[in-house]
């Protein structure tokens, strides 16, 4: 791969394509085991980070590695102090951090301490900081998942003004919009190899979609021939206009009993936050959900399962499994809290329940009395799936149910979703695979940069459609 | 096919495979009897019992009154490390809940009862401040507790005056060091209180609230449990255990000293459940342990003062053994233990 001075590239991929670990390599946080990087027409290699931006590679990373309780000018002076005599000279750095805010067309007050300014700022506090030392190469990782719109169009001047400075930037995003507004050419990476390097302004989306999931529209069957045109029973949940300002635009969607709606779209194109603000894990600022009539109470999660409703989180090690907590514990939690405390589930009424959900999913354990933190991926996930199957959800959300599980499991678990589904719940299962998507999904709804782009019906939903709308 | 092969050997294998589950808590068990053994041998006496006019007298009963205060804070502090946070504040509050006990039988004439829920009451007070620092404002717990740590012992001294308070009552003194059933009454307290909290704590489902919060709040949450009201009540549980064992404190000395009253016992309580297997980023309680290890400490001390050994060596050789402890219950030291065992397990099969 070769990047000029004055270019901008767009790094693009799908989870697990290798994109991280590309920089990282190039940073020199991994030792690489092949190959040259050349700066300049000179071979490098970074030892560390730090010896990467002496070099003149520097990185801003998605999650702004400031530190919030130290002022702007410490923050943009931590790593080469302004000395006088052995001492720091505040004075001087004070000086340095202002020349280094006008180059990133900042206005501001350094001696203020770092998070009482906004994100926006803040990111563009890193790149003033990443420029400090004579950067050659800046990479920024995802820079703008967290703004909105206005702040956008600010980075981007300014990056195209970088450019101007003669400054290579390689890009790394999600928001596919974003790719074609502002970057020159575009590397697809695929399973930790190298698609290709392409002209963004000669490559169709239609073609950069393919290439990033791996599959050719033309080799995907325009529809997928299953007929699953059923009569929906009832409306279980009517969500409208829901939406949180910079995680969802407004969303409205139905999901009716016995029917399965699986949720699409790239990486960061909004799948989980659909889930998270359907359920209430995160709380939205506008819009309502309705779940068998009931209005539910926004920010109540306990309100949403006592309604019916159960959610199997992205996160299986963050915000599902409680790791030390016996298998059999971890299955009746959610039943418990929603009887309160001062309920008890008998212990032999428990051991009937768990019994009879470790036979049902096959769930492989010695015993129930195992934490569940040594099971694995995919055991865990059918606990989770178990905890609240106890609690006969009419409405259950699954994001991502079949990430970092092994094959067999992964069967096993679509077959569940499938079984469920038939006994009438209403499912909404966010998936990056499509092609596990449209075996199982009635309809399909494709989100793209946090926007619902399209929903499709019955015999509409094909991998070849779902694409094409992201394309579009 | 791995699994289900590990499935038939547990079957086979059950009663080894019962010792190894329960492996964790027979540690601070074995630890403490093998500091009596070492005791009474090197002790003669150690482990004699008299009974004179129906009172069991030895030094297996001086351990068990003399750690009964600390027995009753470690409760507490083990329902607080359970929720991942700590109170530092219980010897702060032991001072205050003896201060209010004493400034109360002395100069008023609430009959007793009303004089000890007076003392109860100001240790739940203290408790519900440390709740809300921690649960309503989010401070952690070390800090949060700190200010109490600090603060309590100057409340303690106004309301003592800055005196040491010294007081009669019968009833006072027969909690402080009379007996019942040849057993000291305050042992039959402390008793009475870890089976309640371990009824409560298990056959309610608290105890497992409070242990899945505080091993994962994000998944707590999202399975609906609210946490801000568990830990709160954990602190509250924290500070009735501390003024309980105020009273008893100040009942055994008949008066209230606020400066010296449970100096250092957050400490003692805080390794006694370390010593029961908790970890101090939350998750598993277990109180019965918590116990044992509150009579691993307090037999150390005995000993140690009953085997003449010069008083100069008292702490380091007490911290010198629970370091010991510490590092056979590691989990660390316990993988190369088990690693061994497994492969010696191989050869014999």
């Amino acid at each position: 791969m070769d990047l000029r001075a004055g270019e901008i590239r767009a790094l693009l991929g799908e989870n697990g394509a290798g994109k991280s670990t590309f920089i990282k390599v190039l940073t020199g946080v991994y030792e690489r085991d092949q190959g040259t990087i050349h700066l300049d027409g000179q071979i490098i290699q970074a030892q560390d980070s730090g010896h990467a931006q002496r070099l003149g590679i520097s990185t801003v990373y998605q999650e702004v590695n400031l530190i919030p309780s130290m002022s702007v000018t410490e923050n943009l002076t931590l790593q080469q102090q302004d000395k006088t005599f052995g001492l720091i000279s505040w004075k001087k750095a004070q000086k340095r951090a202002m020349a280094l805010l006008a180059k990133v067309g900042l206005d501001i007050d350094p001696s203020k301490q770092l998070d009482s300014y906004s994100i926006a700022i803040q990111q563009l506090i890193a790149i003033a900081r990443a420029l400090s030392n004579d950067a050659k190469l800046l990479i920024l990782d995802e820079p703008t998942a967290s703004l909105d719109a206005g702040e956008i169009q600010q980075l981007f001047s300014l990056m195209k003004q970088l450019k101007e400075d003669g400054l290579g930037i390689i890009f790394v995003t999600h928001f596919l919009d974003q790719v074609y507004s502002i970057t020159d050419s575009i590397t697809v990476l695929r399973n930790g190899e190298s698609i290709g390097t392409f002209d963004t302004a000669q490559l169709p989306r239609a073609e950069l979609i393919s290439h990033m999931v791996g599959k050719s529209l033309d080799d995907l069957a325009p529809a997928s021939g299953q007929n699953r045109s059923q009569q929906p029973l009832e409306t279980l949940l009517t969500i409208k206009n829901l939406g949180k300002q910079r995680f969802l635009q407004p969303i409205d969607l139905n999901i009716h009993a016995g029917e399965v709606v699986g949720l699409a779209g790239l990486l960061g194109s909004g799948r989980t936050e659909v889930c998270e603000l359907a359920y209430g894990a995160t709380k939205a600022d506008q819009g309502e959900t309705t779940l068998k009539g009931h209005v539910l109470t926004q920010g109540s999660l306990r309100s949403a399962i006592r309604t019916g409703m159960g959610y199997c989180p992205e996160d299986r090690k963050q915000d599902g499994i409680v790791a030390e907590l016996s298998v059999r514990e971890n299955m009746i939690l959610a039943l418990q809290a929603s009887r309160g405390w001062w309920s008890p589930i008998p212990m032999v009424k428990q051991k009937e329940l768990v019994e009879e959900m470790i036979k049902r999913l096959a769930i492989k354990t010695p015993d129930m009395d195992k934490p569940i933190g040594e099971l694995s991926g995919g055991n865990q996930q059918k606990v989770i799936l178990a905890r609240w199957l106890i609690t006969h959800p009419d409405l259950l959300i699954l994001d991502e149910p079949t990430r970092g599980i092994d094959i067999g499991a992964h069967h096993e678990i679509i077959q569940i979703i499938q079984e469920l589904c038939a006994q009438g719940m209403g499912l909404l299962v966010a998936s990056s695979e499509l092609e596990e998507l449209v075996v199982f999904a009635h309809r399909v709804v494709v989100m793209k940069d946090r926007h619902k782009i399209a929903e499709l019906d019955g015999e509409q939903v094909s991998e070849h459609a779902i694409l094409q709308s992201i394309a579009s | 096919m791995l699994e289900a092969t590990q499935t038939m050997t547990t079957k086979i294998m059950s009663p080894i495979n019962l010792l190894h589950k329960h492996q964790k808590a027979l540690a601070p068990i074995i630890s403490l009897l093998l500091i009596l053994l070492v005791t009474a041998i090197i002790t003669p006496g150690f482990l004699h019992l008299r009974m004179i006019d129906g009172h069991l007298y030895g030094s297996l009963i001086d351990i068990l009154h003399r750690g009964t205060p600390t027995a009753i804070v470690a409760l507490g502090m083990a329902v607080v490390i359970g929720t991942r946070g700590i109170d530092l504040s219980v010897g702060a509050v032991i001072a205050i809940s003896g201060a209010v006990t004493a400034v109360l039988t002395v100069n008023t004439d609430f009959p007793v009862w009303l004089v000890i829920l007076c003392a109860l009451g100001s240790g739940l007070l203290c408790g519900l401040w440390n709740g809300i620092l921690v649960s309503v404002f989010n401070i952690q717990p070390i800090v949060a507790t700190l200010i109490l740590m600090v603060a309590g012992r100057g409340i303690a001294q106004m309301i003592t005056e800055g005196q040491i308070v010294t007081f009669h009552s019968d009833t006072l003194n027969a909690i402080g060091n009379e007996f019942f059933l040849a057993f000291p009454i305050r042992v039959w307290i402390a008793l009475a209180l870890v089976l309640i909290t371990i009824v409560i704590m298990r056959k309610t489902a608290l105890g497992l609230f409070l242990e899945s919060v505080g091993a994962n709040v994000r998944a707590s949450r999202l399975v609906g449990i609210e946490a801000r009201l568990l830990v709160l009540s954990a602190y509250l549980f924290s500070g009735f255990c501390a003024a309980m064992s105020g009273i008893i404190l100040a009942a055994d000395i008949r008066g209230a000293d606020a400066n010296n009253a449970g100096l250092w016992l957050e400490l003692d309580a805080i390794l006694a459940a370390v010593l029961a297997g908790a970890s101090l980023a939350g998750g598993r309680i277990y109180l019965a342990l918590t116990i044992v290890g509150v009579l691993i400490i307090q037999t150390l001390t005995t000993a140690i003062l009953t085997s003449g050994l010069p008083a100069q060596y008292n702490l380091v050789v007490k911290a010198a053994i629970i370091l010991a402890v510490l590092l056979v219950q590691s989990p660390k030291t316990r993988q190369l233990l088990s690693q061994l065992f497994r492969k010696n397990m191989d050869y014999s099969a």
